[in-house]
């Protein structure tokens, strides 16, 4: 039970990255490839302010959506520089960069060491002071936070701000021939995403209590590519499925029985191959429309 | 009285070394069909690319209006100038349905207040209008790219016809430009657009259509401009200046 708990807090936490990933891939059709490095940005922000300064969680992650925004505004102008792919290759050395930033910035990060010992998050008013210590608790404030984003990321697909997002997507030039500055929209959807995306980071440093660089590098983003591609690009929906797909996968493999000397290769392989299949037969998604 | 809305000045544009436009002086009249003529890569297109800053000018200067000149300009800020298009190969956004195809040149612009909008019964309306217009209606709930060529075609003209109806730029586009149009219509295709300009003409809106079939260009054209090598080399009434010597030889190539 503790251990399906455990899974389901991990979805939760991955659906809030694959959601505000789907805004920027999946809606503006910005191939991003550093969602990491905002997610690492919230974890780290959050994590420092709770441990060094012994912030409340909620400002912490308020915080961290802060300075994921405003270093987000920062990248994005620049990475608007470039063009087409182009915007790729310059995403991936952004979060190259950041994650130098936290395993060298030993003073503020502690660099490969880490940081333990967060706390969990807890919730005082006056008197009352609730934490979310176990698991279960922490749980329904993922559930709680998955809920808000999810409505967000809808709330943004109905407007006529998502609109014309899928409009850039599809031909940004000729949008700007109708009247659009097309280039506040990619600044303002990668600013909402990345702000998005640290707060997964908050919530996972409180919930792991420890972070380290390791889990915010290249192959983070590329992973979290795949969940939204998988999932269905521009489908919300489909960024919730594609986390539940791709983080439980790897486990439900766990009990297939390799042998024991070769089963974490094995494991690697199998789930290698089964993203190569349902990329070749639904390249859209599982319940994605729009194709690459 | 005829006045002028949109004038060039010694427009200039080269590629790699070739001039497409070469200090093109030419000015359009206000509420009349201008057809461009000429041979291919007489800089037609280059000319409707330069006006609505999808391309940038080498030098030169364009008047609109008498008051409103512009020696650069950003591609967003022409339909704040009641300028619009369609392009000469189809650019539509295809992965959006019909009706969003529409919808999107209806709605607000500024960042912030379209997240607080979704479209509204006014836009709805507007957007039925000129897709029943064009035939599309039904079709609405499509995708763009599973339309037929025509089709992909008549919804260009259906979202320039939007762009006629709404100021939301701060300007209901008057000045229009088509690029082809007619290519690769069948007939009654073709009867529908060519009804539509009509009907933009009689609305008092100045139009700039480049076009080769000639039987279109003298039923449709007040005016008719012959570009030869980026350079102007005939401009008048289109029985008068389809029957000079040297417009002749530029097309035939003699």
């Amino acid at each position: 039970m503790e251990y399906l708990t455990h899974l389901a807090v991990l979805v939760g936490i991955y659906s809030i990255l694959a959601l505000s990933l789907n805004l920027v891939l999946g809606y503006a059709g910005i191939i991003s490839v550093t969602h990491a490095a905002f997610f690492g940005l919230g974890a780290y922000t959050s994590a420092i302010l709770t441990t060094v300064y012994d912030l409340n969680f909620f400002l912490a992650a308020l915080c961290g959506v802060l300075v994921a925004a405003i270093i987000s505004l920062f990248v994005g102008t620049v990475l608007s520089k470039f063009r087409g792919d182009f915007v790729a290759l310059g995403s991936v050395g952004f979060n190259v960069i950041v994650w130098s930033v936290f395993l060298n910035v030993q003073e503020l990060t502690r660099g490969p060491l880490g940081i333990p010992g967060i706390g969990r998050p807890n919730l005082e008013f006056g008197i009352w002071n609730y934490e979310f210590s176990s698991n279960v608790s922490f749980l329904v404030l993922s559930v709680i936070f998955v809920a808000l984003v999810y409505f967000l990321c809808q709330f943004i697909e109905k407007s006529s701000f998502g609109r014309a997002l899928k409009a850039i997507r599809e031909d940004e030039e000729a949008l700007q021939v109708f009247g659009y500055r097309t280039l506040h929209y990619k600044l303002a959807v990668f600013v909402i995403g990345a702000g998005l995306a640290s707060i997964a980071g908050a919530l996972f440093a409180s919930y792991i209590t420890f972070i380290d660089p390791s889990t915010f590098t290249i192959n983070e983003s590329i992973f979290l590519l795949s969940v939204v591609i998988l999932g269905g690009l521009a489908s919300n929906r489909g960024a919730l499925i594609g986390a539940l797909a791709l983080v439980l996968l790897p486990e439900f493999l766990r009990f297939v029985g390799f042998p024991s000397d070769i089963a974490a290769q094995m494991r690697q392989v199998v789930y290698g191959v089964m993203l190569i299949v349902l990329m070749l037969y639904r390249p859209q998604g599982l319940v994605g429309e729009y194709k690459l | 009285m005829t006045s002028t809305i949109l004038q060039t000045k010694h427009l200039f544009k080269h590629f790699d070394g070739v001039k497409a436009v070469d200090h093109l002086s030419v000015s359009f009249e206000k509420g009349k069909i201008t057809s461009i003529i000429g041979p291919n890569g007489s800089g037609k297109s280059t000319l409707i690319n330069l006006l609505t800053g999808l391309v940038p000018l080498d030098a030169g200067e364009v008047i609109i209006a008498h008051s409103l000149h512009f020696t650069r300009v950003k591609s967003h800020e022409v339909a704040g100038f009641g300028l619009t298009r369609t392009f000469q190969d189809v650019r539509l956004f295809e992965q959006l349905s019909v009706l969003d195809n529409i919808l999107v040149v209806l709605t607000e612009r500024g960042v912030f207040a379209s997240l607080f909008e979704t479209h509204g019964t006014l836009h709805l309306a507007q957007a039925e209008e000129v897709l029943k217009k064009m035939g599309l209606w039904e079709k609405r709930h499509s995708l763009a790219i599973n339309l037929s060529y025509g089709q992909r075609k008549l919804l260009e003209i259906a979202r320039v016809l939007a762009m006629t109806r709404s100021a939301r730029t701060g300007r209901a586009a008057d000045i229009i430009f088509f690029d082809e149009p007619f290519a690769g219509l069948f007939p009654e295709m073709r009867k529908v657009v060519v009804s539509v300009m009509k009907e933009l003409r009689a609305e008092g809106r100045t139009q700039i259509l480049v076009e080769h079939n000639m039987e279109l260009i003298r039923e449709l054209s007040d005016e008719v401009v012959v570009l030869d090598a980026g350079e102007l080399l005939a401009q008048g009434v289109p029985n008068e200046v389809l029957a000079k010597r040297e417009v002749i030889e530029a097309y035939l190539g003699e």
